[in-house]
């Protein structure tokens, strides 16, 4: 592979590389994100970034208790987000774990949703602790399963111990098996990176490697996709782009329930990376209790009032 | 509803309902409004629209309201318990907060900032200057300023246009908190949040005279300074006119603090943190469209960055929305007067002659109103006007150096020293940096940042005295001893 020629695959290269970067200041990180979520979205331009938000989500059941039904649902809901009114778009895709990858991509082909993708979390979700042999036949399974995105984690023991050329050399191996299967996410877990220093490393390592997109969380740990974290992935897929014309998707995942985090998201898009990245194809939001709130926020815009939850289905 | 193809912000203006701005306005003398005699338009400098009528204050008010001052101070504000001035400027603080959104909007219909930046930086910190003060008044031997001090009796007050009420609040909370009283004249293009402040100090029964507000120009600004009644004088404004009151004050026993004008270098090393460095300089030079004293309007570069810096300057500054000062989402708004737009394009111009290269947002300007795109002149010298003088708009020069000494020698070759700002990850360079600016104000990796409890003001022709913190307190205190 050729990493885009920023990197050879030795650790030194790799190093030569992250060192280049420049750092973040937290404080100012903290408030440049402040300041664009002060932004006013209204009427004509708040109902395009609904929209938009609603064929962005990854609609995610990530639990222990999830059945075949629950991911049929689910997937339905994907397709249909509100059953009354089909001007409303599909989801981006449905996010599962690797079992319930055939369940969804079955389901969502009987009922007419083969363009939903399905994401399968992968590389032994979320810990990412695991043997790489384990975490290979993970991936292996989701693919063969039918999943059309992969949502890997890296290993966040390695990254803090500094041994970047593992955590590396563990994408590159996901990103190969892959192949042209499937689509690339690589999650970073910033809640246990935690300095905006690590998470811009991070990006820039993950996407040397090959990422397609660069995702925050699991949503198994707290905090998750807060808005300077994504101000500062938004920076890296933009600086990136410049180095390699190639234009890398950012994915925050964990926390995310109303309609005025997910347009402060589109904001920070839209004034960060750019217009360019306000597609699904650059830009997901990994969700499950937004969706609903996104289509109240809709049916508000038609109407001129709030409805009841009751209007809404609950998958 | 039809849908936009693209994420263009809607128009979110905020509502001008909760202001209400009388045809006529007469000055504030004695605790009650008095009929000016004769009055000067006031605009709105984004339409051009007429405001109000602003009196003109002459010989007969100024008298007038120093007298009012005198017996204020005489008869009740110097007998008064530290206590109980300090009750008075928490309730003053308390209305300022509760009638915030009135004075955010009033405040960028006559001034034109963006009402992001009145309602989320000019009103909070004006309060905010109260609250301090008010919580000094009782404490006034405890500041470390020596346990004899006195209040100079009656302060004379002269505030600017760029931020016509918290500049008031920098004023009046200082004053009335050590004992004084004051007269105040707002600039003459701004002075609605100076009358309506006035409403405050009725609402908050602040005994009659403690402050009083007269208005006008220059020629009012120039009878306080003379006035024989007043004690102290305070003036924040341009150097020019602050070398006259100088001059003025000098043969008198008047005690004087000047806040003068600055051309602050904003240093950034190799080793900053590049998109926050960028924000700083934004924000430092086109925050409030660089009418800014302490404003970053000198970029100190390191040449081996520059390439870098410029294009995502360049990219940033493209993205500065530049418009309606009433809508939310405005980051840059309408400059404050016909006559500071003439300067802006002339220090520009001679930008351009003397061979700087000029680079400005591409941004449609509206056609009524005064308006500046934002814009950088690179390949600026040492000896360019726009490198020397104060262009006070959105109008940045960029200078570039070789080593950390070159750079802070730049720095310092200015007559002013009012503020400097220092953009580096690396610790010991910032602290060495810092020691080594001759600025009365020293940001690191932060630019514009302004607390009650800081000391600002200037080195050489950027001033005299500091406002805010204990420093400013002393300047509105006779027979302080610094312990």
């Amino acid at each position: 592979m050729s990493f885009y020629g920023l990197v050879d695959g030795s650790d030194a290269s790799l190093k030569n590389y992250l060192g280049s970067l420049s750092g973040v200041d937290h404080v100012g990180a903290d408030a440049r994100a402040a300041m664009l979520a002060t932004r006013s979205i209204k009427t004509t331009s708040k109902r395009w970034a609904i929209d938009i938000a609603i064929s962005m989500v990854d609609l995610t059941t990530l639990e222990g208790a999830d059945t075949p039904g629950k991911v049929q649902a689910l997937c339905t809901k994907a397709v249909r987000p509100d059953p009354t009114d089909s001007s409303v778009p599909s989801v981006g895709a449905v996010c599962v774990y690797n079992d319930m990858v055939a369940v969804a991509r079955k389901h969502l082909d009987l009922i007419g949703g083969a363009h939903v993708g399905v994401a399968a979390v992968s590389t032994a979700f979320p810990s990412g602790r695991a043997s790489m042999p384990v975490k290979l036949q993970d991936t292996r399974d989701a693919l063969d399963a039918g999943a059309s995105e992969i949502d890997m984690v890296i290993d966040r023991g390695a990254f803090l111990s500094g041994d970047y050329i593992g955590v590396f050399n563990e994408i590159v191996q996901i990103r190969e098996l892959c192949g042209t299967r499937a689509h690339l996410k690589v999650i970073f877990e910033t809640g246990e990176l935690v300095t905006y220093d690590n998470v811009r490393k991070a990006s820039f390592l993950a996407m040397a490697a090959g990422a397609d997109f660069i995702k925050t969380s699991t949503g198994k740990v707290a905090p998750a996709a807060t808005a300077p974290v994504i101000l500062v992935m938004l920076e890296a897929v933009r600086d990136f782009y410049q180095m390699t014309q190639a234009r890398i998707g950012v994915k925050p995942a964990g926390g995310i329930r109303n309609t005025k985090d997910a347009i402060k998201q589109l904001v920070l898009v839209n004034e960060v990376a750019g217009p360019e990245w306000l597609t699904p194809s650059l830009f997901r939001i990994g969700a499950s209790a937004l969706l609903n709130d996104l289509l109240m926020q809709r049916m508000k815009l038609d109407d001129g009032y709030y409805a009841s939850p009751a209007y809404v289905t609950i998958d | 509803m039809e849908s936009p193809v693209s994420f263009d912000y809607a128009p979110a203006p905020e509502s001008r309902a909760i202001v209400s701005i009388k045809p006529k306005y007469g000055h504030f003398i004695g605790g009650k409004f008095v009929a000016g005699s004769k009055h000067f338009p006031t605009i709105n400098p984004a339409t051009e629209e007429v405001l109000s009528q602003i009196a003109l204050a002459g010989k007969a008010e100024v008298d007038a309201a120093v007298k009012a001052a005198r017996k204020a101070y005489t008869t009740t504000w110097s007998k008064m318990s530290g206590r109980e001035r300090g009750k008075y400027l928490f309730r003053i603080a308390r209305i300022m907060q509760e009638r915030a959104r009135e004075f955010a909007v009033l405040e960028t219909l006559d001034n034109g900032k963006p009402i992001r930046e009145s309602r989320d930086v000019d009103i909070p910190l004006a309060a905010a200057h109260f609250f301090y003060h008010a919580g000094w008044a009782d404490k006034l031997e405890f500041a470390g300023l020596g346990t004899s001090t006195k209040p100079h009796g009656v302060a004379g007050q002269i505030i600017p246009w760029n931020f016509p009420l918290l500049m008031l609040s920098w004023k009046i909370a200082p004053a009335l908190a050590a004992g004084n009283t004051v007269v105040l004249k707002p600039a003459e293009s701004t002075s609605l949040t100076a009358l309506l402040f006035a409403e405050v100090c009725q609402q908050a029964e602040l005994p009659a005279g403690v402050v009083n507000i007269v208005t006008g120009d220059g020629s009012t600004g120039a009878l306080i300074v003379n006035h024989p009644g007043i004690d102290k004088i305070a003036f924040t404004g341009s150097t020019e006119v602050g070398k006259i009151i100088a001059r003025a004050v000098a043969p008198t026993p008047k005690s004087v603090t000047l806040e003068l004008g600055g051309k602050a270098a904003n240093i950034i090393f190799e080793d900053a943190a590049i998109d926050e460095a960028i924000e700083g300089i934004v924000n430092g030079i086109f925050f409030n469209q660089g009418h800014v004293c302490c404003a970053g309007s000198r970029l100190i570069l390191q040449e081996n960055i520059a390439e870098e810096v410029l294009e995502k300057l360049k990219k940033r500054m493209a993205q500065i929305r530049l418009g309606d000062p009433m809508d939310k989402n405005t980051d840059l708004g309408a400059i404050n007067s016909k006559e500071q737009l003439l300067k802006i394009r002339e220090l520009s111009a001679s930008g351009d002659a003397e061979g700087a290269q000029r680079w400005s947002a591409p941004c449609d300007l509206p056609t009524k109103g005064f308006w500046f795109a934002p814009t950088i002149f690179t390949g600026v010298t040492q000896s360019h006007r726009i490198a020397r003088e104060e262009i006070f708009g959105p109008v940045l020069s960029v200078l570039t150096f070789r080593t950390p000494q070159e750079g802070i020698d730049k720095a310092n070759n200015t007559p002013f020293g009012l503020s400097a700002g220092v953009w580096s990850e690396k610790g010991s360079r910032i602290l060495w940096a810092s020691q080594q600016l001759r600025a009365g104000v020293v940001w690191a990796n932060t630019f514009n940042k302004f607390d009650p409890a800081s000391p600002f003001g200037g080195y050489k022709e950027s001033g005299w005295g500091r406002e805010g913190g204990r420093h400013g307190l002393s300047a509105y205190l006779k027979g302080v001893s610094h312990e």
